[in-house]
């Protein structure tokens, strides 16, 4: 019998279809309530850190240098009270074969693919993870399918996401652009089920786990450089997947007293999912768009259970404005000789400012770059923000409406990463974490309190907040 | 214009019209439908634009959908001359200098 087509029936086959896309039995991992078994997940479903260093170094990935951005470190002494200014550090992850870190989630995802004999790897993005499959399934020979959020109902796309499905093409893959919507989920599912690829997800613990040797670089590098991990590592934040994957890889390498910041973008005000807004936003990742729903909600992803849970490792979470990412790019370019994509700069951003509040002897790494090029810059970002009426001013950052002015920072001690409250994302962490749940067992408890690097104490009095136990 | 069997063309396709789309959405975005764009070798042996045609993608699976574009370009450049960025670099080296 043919299986039906339409939207509700394909939406009610998605664990099977994703249960035959990724090869993971999810439900081996729960225990019927809040709680599931993390740990044993990533452990089960995925590789080793030594498994992973050997698949990634084989297709050159990995290995990317550390480099000390010195004039901009200088810059931010100059704005910063006396003895502090710490040493500004980056990672750069632009140089992996397509473009960015993403590469390394790519590569576990892929090769898994192709260990479990899939002819193909199918992945829903419209950011540099699309590129990353893309390459990876060149040089594995699979066939590769990138599913991509791209216009609105104008038919006007992001310049940035249209260079991603040209890079795309450019490794052989077939990109399938779509109109503004979540419903994008569907065609996915009806693409996986017609195809019999692989969910190349980035939210499968293959595609988390492979950002683990980033962490694992970062820790052995900095001990052969400066022989200390960094004080402060700062990490882009959207899905959540860079940030849990650095900071398990620092884990796995003995690394516990350096703080792990997120970073995003701050698009406060714009709704995600609306065709109007869509192009009233100039970066298409890194944002508070994604950044906090994933946060606080991590299973919201395309797999059962997401391996990407930034607030189990999160000590911290700072946005930064638009007109500060475009304002940090053009210097990194200008005063350190470094052209690298805006989005990928958010974290940078963010560590400019928090470098001001440490001090002189102390470090900070941004764990990224990623490659530029036409459509992904901030000239043809910011040529597209005028087009769709945004207005572009010199002056205080502060006052930046999102979809409605980009306000470059007249000087650089305008650059101020903005702290959202940890405590407030726990709990509304919490608070969906326990959506149609009447009791909440002490073993649900534990496992809130991992989930949001607390205490059974917060917990319990969050429940209590919440009117619940 | 006219295309021939084998050309590269660009199809569309309405994947969900507004009433069948999802429930929770915004309201603006609930008003038009989920529209798809895609790729591939002209199967028919010709066609002109706004025909429903049958494409070979470039991994080799077989849609159809209204052609809208023949040889498709990627619209990408560096956009319109941007002025607003330019004191950046000058008043950083400027610092650099002090």
């Amino acid at each position: 019998m043919k299986k039906s087509m339409n939207y509700k029936d394909v939406m009610n086959r998605k664990n099977e279809i994703m249960k035959s896309a990724v090869g993971i039995d999810y439900d081996k991992f729960e225990s019927g309530s809040i709680a599931f078994d993390y740990e044993e997940m990533m452990k089960e479903s995925s590789y080793s850190l030594e498994e992973m260093i050997n698949i990634q170094s084989e297709y050159s990935i990995g290995n990317t240098p550390i480099i000390e951005l010195k004039n901009l470190t200088k810059i931010a002494r100059k704005l910063a009270p006396e003895g502090k200014g710490a040493r500004i550090f980056i990672k750069d992850e632009a140089i992996s074969p397509s473009g960015s870190f993403k590469a390394r989630r790519a590569a576990i995802s892929v090769y898994h693919a192709k260990k479990l004999g899939y002819k193909g790897v199918i992945a829903a993005t419209s950011g540099n993870y699309g590129a990353a499959v893309a390459s990876q399934a060149a040089m594995h020979g699979l066939k590769c399918i990138i599913v991509q959020e791209c216009y609105d109902s104008n038919q006007k796309g992001q310049p940035e996401i249209i260079e991603k499905a040209r890079k795309c093409e450019a490794y052989g893959a077939e990109v399938i652009q779509l109109t503004v919507g979540p419903e994008l989920f569907y065609e996915f599912l009806k693409l996986l089920e017609s195809t019999e690829f692989f969910n190349a997800s980035l939210y499968t613990p293959f595609g988390i786990a492979g950002v683990e040797t980033l962490g694992y670089e970062i820790a052995k590098q900095f001990l052969e450089k400066e022989g200390r991990a960094p004080d402060v590592v700062v990490c882009t934040n959207a899905g959540g997947g860079n940030l849990t994957g650095t900071a398990r890889g620092l884990i796995k390498s003995g690394v516990t007293n350096t703080q792990v910041v997120g970073a995003s973008v701050n698009l406060k005000g714009l709704h995600m999912a609306s065709d109007t807004q869509f192009n009233k936003k100039s970066f298409t990742t890194g944002h508070t768009g994604f950044g906090i729903p994933f946060a606080t909600l991590p299973d919201r992803s395309d797999v059962p259970r997401s391996a990407g849970r930034a607030l189990r490792y999160m000590d911290r979470y700072v946005t930064v404005n638009q007109g500060e990412v475009f304002y940090i790019t053009e210097a990194l370019a200008q005063i350190e000789g470094l052209e690298r994509g805006p989005a990928g700069n958010t974290s940078l951003t963010a560590a400019f400012s928090l470098a001001r509040e440490m001090y002189e002897n102390q470090i900070i790494l941004v764990q990224e770059t990623e490659y530029t090029g036409a459509g992904k810059h901030l000239q043809p970002q910011l040529s597209f923000a005028k087009d769709m009426g945004i207005d572009i001013i010199v002056g205080d950052p502060r006052e930046e409406i999102c979809g409605q002015n980009i306000i470059l920072p007249k000087h650089p001690g305008l650059i101020q990463a903005v702290d959202l409250d940890m405590n407030k994302l726990k709990k509304s962490y919490i608070k969906n974490a326990i959506i149609g749940i009447d009791e909440i067992s002490i073993s649900n408890i534990s496992f809130l309190a991992e989930e949001t690097k607390s205490t059974v104490e917060f917990i319990e009095k969050t429940l209590v907040e919440l009117k619940l136990n | 214009m006219k295309a021939v069997k084998g050309d590269w063309v660009r199809i569309y396709k309405v994947i969900l019209t507004s009433k069948e789309r999802g429930k929770k959405l915004p309201e603006d975005t609930k008003k038009v439908p989920l529209e798809m764009w895609d790729k591939g070798f002209l199967q028919s042996s010709e066609a002109v634009i706004g025909d429903i045609v049958e494409v070979e993608t470039i991994i080799g699976r077989n849609i159809t959908g209204k052609l809208v574009e023949v040889n498709p370009v990627f619209d990408i450049n560096y956009g319109n001359g941007i002025t607003e960025t330019l004191y950046i670099g000058r008043q950083l080296r400027e610092m650099l200098g002090e």
